[in-house]
């Protein structure tokens, strides 16, 4: 079973709630959050083994181009144009999709390969641990969270999902049974959680909401739960003291109150989704 | 000769847009014949790329000269590869920012500017 925390708004806690569930529940963490994968920083696993990801991109053969441009015209995403005697390659706006080298008729086109991040694994007390990094500057982070999650074993999977609704939360979703949204009761927390409940419902899949840094009132996000019947898995209190521990990279499971919070968070999700 | 001023709408009278990428139009105006013809830009719905769309299709139009505020990285070397003139101006109307140019009033851009300045 694999489990996806997401959340639409940024910074609510996704990485929080999955680090803490992951030990609390003893399954392994990935960190899909390759763009800014900070999961690690409170498991602090030791890294068995480091992957490239490679993506490909089109290679100009001039002494066979033509320059009829028809690569450029083909390419959807603006990878190639031409201009003067040359067709210019942006090779970080390239997709890998093959159209251009389908439409050379010169046989002008080639394909080569290039690493834009890695694939981590590791572990940490008891869990494994998984991580995707995209190299700065890289625009495209789909190829390395796919090949993170497509190499995953059968076992129970928390995926820590990027923030927001974008091509890289729909790709990890893909690969998940179950997701878990985590917001936090502010009017952003919950504009961006309604997008992120819409995304999830089109797969299918069981799903349901922690709210962290909750003031335990009826606030909003209770409102929301109740008023579209979505299940309410737990709460993480607003606390100052749950703010020093995490400042200092204490995971909150490591603290007795906090320890019993998760545990009963991880008995609701497994009922929730009949695990 | 053929004149592209970056626009923000289709006649003469029409501001210049500082942005190249993104801007809405266009206007392409003939030396030789005095017409001009407002194109819309290819590059300010596509998601990414602005710049090289927008840069490709004044390319295609076959003019020697851009009128614009800042061209991008990947939109100055396309530009620069294709041999085409490119100058700096201010927020004018088009045909005030020609004659500017046929002064030699105006500025040549012979570097980039940043990325992405021309997102809304």
């Amino acid at each position: 079973m694999n489990i996806a925390i997401l959340s639409g708004k940024g910074g609510t806690g996704k990485t929080t709630v999955s680090t803490n569930l992951a030990m609390t529940l003893g399954i392994s963490y990935v960190d899909c959050d390759v763009e800014e994968p900070n999961g690690f920083i409170f498991l602090n696993p030791f890294i068995q083994k480091s992957e490239d990801v490679f993506v490909g991109y089109p290679v100009i053969n001039e002494k066979e181009c033509v320059l009829c441009g028809a690569c450029a015209k083909a390419c959807q995403f603006h990878a190639l144009a031409k201009a003067g005697k040359e067709i210019v390659v942006f090779e970080k706006l390239c997709h890998d999709c093959g159209a251009c080298q389908i439409v050379c008729k010169s046989n002008a086109l080639s394909y080569a390969k290039r690493s834009i991040g890695k694939v981590e694994s590791g572990t940490s007390k008891e869990i494994q641990c998984f991580r995707g990094i995209l190299n700065v500057g890289e625009p495209m982070a789909v190829p390395v969270i796919r090949k993170l999650l497509k190499e995953l074993s059968s076992e129970d999977h928390l995926v820590d999902c990027p923030p927001g609704t974008s091509c890289n939360v729909v790709t990890a979703l893909k690969y998940v049974d179950a997701a878990i949204l985590v917001t936090e009761p502010s009017e952003f927390g919950l504009h961006d959680l309604k997008m992120a409940v819409e995304l999830v419902k089109l797969y299918n899949i069981p799903y349901g909401i922690v709210i962290n840094k909750d003031d335990g009132k009826d606030n909003m996000v209770k409102a929301f739960c109740q008023k579209n019947e979505v299940a309410l898995l737990g709460t993480v209190p607003y606390s100052m003291e749950a703010a020093a521990l995490y400042s200092k990279g204490i995971m909150l499971c490591q603290d007795g109150n906090h320890k019993k919070n998760f545990i009963n968070m991880a008995q609701k999700i497994k009922e929730a989704f009949a695990w | 000769m053929k004149i592209a001023i970056s626009t923000t709408g289709q006649s003469k009278e029409s501001q210049l847009d500082k942005r190249f990428g993104r801007c809405e139009y266009f206007l392409i105006y003939d030396t030789e014949t005095q017409e001009y013809k407002a194109v819309s830009n290819n590059g300010v719905s596509s998601q990414g790329g602005a710049g090289i769309a927008a840069a490709s299709q004044v390319i295609d139009e076959n003019v020697s000269v851009i009128i614009t505020g800042n061209l991008g990285p990947n939109a100055f070397e396309l530009i620069e590869k294709a041999g085409i003139e490119a100058y700096s101006c201010e927020v004018l109307s088009a045909f005030r920012a020609i004659e500017m140019f046929q002064k030699n009033q105006l500025e040549t851009i012979s570097s980039a500017g940043n990325s992405h300045q021309g997102m809304k």
